[in-house]
């Protein structure tokens, strides 16, 4: 894993003006992505994640929309593409697939039609009938059954389960090198969920593909990633590797979504453990810490915005939080595992 | 896609059969007044009140009665009494104005009406969308009869730009149809041009907002492809249905009011003279050959809505 970023982001920042005022929806985000590594973004609602990934193939760009920092994608940098540019590279090198594979596809065209239709907008001269071989191998790749029978199906013939796996045939049609998932399994039943986690994992392996995984399913993330991160109002409060993130976590946000992840292997709770309060707006920000006032372990420092740094001994493994490694060791055990109690003035937020 | 053709004609039927049922209690039950006396019109001697009672059986039972109506109806029987004039002719003669004025006014209004929404939903804020707005509602509120004059005052008195309408036959002289026709093409269009470019609009910033467009944005796709291809195809569909039922109503009924200001010899100046000097059985034809066509043009609404949108197609194997 020491090979050179394919796709780097640094300082991004995404701002979308409104009537009441700027939103600054993604706020000096910066990551790597090497070829063959599943990066995972995780984070409730509104915390910029989709937003990141969409800026990186420039699907936010609006007359409205402020995108400063830099992507790079193999040195070339695509924030000051032209559209032209970017639309070259949309579904050729970088593809993306979305969450709701019901609504992704249009209805009135059969599926097979609309992958042939990415095959031809960038390759003009595939006929075609080679447009739609290369969909029924597709298909098969994907695990549809009877793929060449189901190429001239339309949308609503499709399973949801069945409509994700062609949304990914779409997305691999081109060979990209990059692979952008955002929230891929969230409109799937868990046992389908399961399968194309699996077909995603194995897509990843056989073709070196770097991927980005936009999630707030911790479970998701747990199967797939190899690097976390963690945002939260914009920003990122922490990143890490897999192991480093659900073993070692260093922001309590981070051990609030830990803590509201059911498990099978221990007793069942009471009550599902959450995170008190719902995500401040990106409008009317509090000053510091941006977490501050849903999180239990406030104290006089958050009111000062915390740095991105490792405050861990792992030096690639950083958060923003002002507490000191063992306040956090201790602070995070809560009823023998990892979470974030409630605070103590009940509903702060 | 046959079955569902098939199955659309035969639904088409049985509205034309509820329809003519409906015709006949409206106008021969119903009434306290003798029918026959209806159907003789105004001041109508005794003697022809007595003919046309034997004539369409009053006597009979009301199944016979209807009997008796359809097969006159349909024989071309139906005939005004004061002068006799059978109702199919007189409508037959109308038809070639009449379409010529629907169906042209139907091509103009689809035709601007869906470029001007076009126009305003991709420059949707801009200052295009603002001015084409202001002409929609300009033009969705102005009344015909009130177009119709002010047209006629400037364009044909004034300045005579356009002849005093009437209709000239197309296989006469193409150009003059063409000329007679544009200022009652173009009465009759305005009011749909507004409302239609105000409804594509709509639909299209609705559908601009699907997941399947950023999908088709995802996939390399132009601005241009992803408008015409995916955003305005599925921003037609209830155009479509809209039109199915403005089209019919205006062969039907709407085209009457233009027909009637411009003088145009079609089926709606037939009509609304009929109504004038109350006469029964024009009237009744009219209501019949408006039903026909508003069901029929509302039947290739729905077999051209299933061609658009394959989800219509319910109960069919996907494959043709």
């Amino acid at each position: 894993m020491s090979s050179a970023p394919l796709l780097s982001v640094s300082d991004l920042r995404v701002g979308f003006a409104t009537e009441d005022g700027i939103v600054q929806a993604v706020d000096g985000v910066s990551f790597d992505l090497r070829p063959g590594e599943v990066l995972a973004i995780v984070g409730e609602s509104g915390s910029g994640k989709s937003v990141t990934a969409q800026t990186i193939i420039g699907l936010t760009r609006a007359n409205n929309a402020r995108i400063e920092g830099a992507v790079t994608l193999d040195g070339k940098d695509l924030t000051s593409a032209s559209d032209a540019e970017m639309r070259k590279l949309r579904g050729d090198r970088v593809a993306m697939i979305f969450q709701d594979p019901m609504t992704s596809f249009n209805p009135v065209y059969r599926i097979g039609d609309q992958i042939v239709e990415a095959i031809r907008t960038h390759r003009p001269d595939t006929s075609k009938g080679a447009g739609k071989a290369r969909v029924v191998e597709l298909f098969e790749a994907v695990g549809i059954p009877n793929a060449a029978g189901r190429v001239d199906d339309y949308p609503h013939e499709f399973s949801g389960g069945m409509r994700q796996r062609a949304m990914i045939a779409m997305a691999l049609a081109l060979e990209p090198e990059v692979l952008i998932a955002d929230e891929p399994t969230t409109a799937l039943d868990v046992t389908i969920q399961a399968q194309i986690l699996d077909l995603l994992e194995e897509l990843n392996r056989e073709h070196n593909l770097a991927t980005i995984l936009i999630t707030h399913d911790l479970g998701v993330v747990a199967e797939v990633a190899d690097r976390v991160l963690v945002m939260y109002a914009g920003k990122v409060v922490e990143e890490g590797t897999l192991d480093e993130i659900f073993y070692d976590p260093q922001h309590p946000y981070t051990w609030g979504l830990l803590g509201s992840l059911t498990r099978i292997d221990r007793p069942r709770p009471h009550r599902l453990p959450q995170i008190a309060g719902s995500p401040p707006s990106l409008l009317d920000l509090p000053e510091g810490c941006p977490f501050r006032p849903r999180c239990p372990h406030e104290f006089s420092k958050c009111s000062e915005y915390p740095g991105l740094e490792a405050r861990s001994e792992a030096p690639d493994h950083r958060d923003r939080c002002w507490l000191n490694p063992e306040q956090k060791r201790e602070k995070r055990q809560v009823e023998g595992q990892i979470g974030l109690e409630a605070p103590s003035g009940a509903n702060k937020a | 896609m046959v079955r569902f053709v098939v199955r659309r004609l035969l639904a088409m039927i049985g509205v034309l059969f509820a329809v003519s049922v409906i015709v006949f209690v409206v106008f021969m039950v119903l009434p306290k007044q003798n029918p026959a006396q209806t159907l003789a019109g105004k001041n109508a001697t005794p003697v022809l009140v007595k003919s046309i009672e034997e004539e369409w059986g009053f006597n009979d039972s009301l199944v016979v009665q209807y009997g008796t109506m359809m097969k006159k109806i349909f024989t071309g029987e139906l005939t005004s009494y004061k002068p006799r004039i059978p109702v199919d002719e007189q409508i037959k003669e109308g038809i070639p104005a009449t379409f010529s004025l629907t169906i042209g006014a139907a091509i103009i209004w689809l035709f601007f009406g869906l470029l001007l929404g076009y126009l305003s939903a991709i420059r949707a804020g801009g200052w295009l969308d603002r001015i084409l707005t202001g002409v929609s509602i300009a033009g969705i509120s102005i009344p015909v009869f009130l177009l119709a004059p002010v047209l006629l005052y400037f364009l044909t008195y004034k300045y005579e730009i356009f002849p005093n309408a009437q209709y000239v036959d197309f296989t006469e002289d193409p150009w003059e149809w063409a000329r007679h026709l544009i200022l009652p093409w173009f009465t009759l269009a305005l009011l749909s041009i507004g409302f239609y470019s105000r409804v594509l609009r709509s639909n299209m910033l609705d559908v601009m907002n699907e997941d399947y467009v950023r999908t088709a944005r995802a996939k390399g796709l132009s601005e241009r492809q992803v408008m015409t291809r995916h955003v305005l195809r599925n921003s037609l569909i209830p155009v479509i249905t809209l039109f199915g039922l403005d089209f019919g109503a205006t062969i039907a009924g709407t085209a009457i009011i233009t027909e009637v200001l411009y003088s145009l010899d079609g089926v709606g100046l037939y009509a609304a003279e009929a109504v004038r000097k109350f006469e029964l059985p024009p009237i009744m034809g009219v209501a019949i050959y408006g039903a026909f066509f508003v069901v029929f043009v509302n039947a290739l609404v729905d077999i051209a809505y299933a061609y658009l949108d394959p989800r219509v197609r319910l109960g069919e194997s996907s494959s043709e």
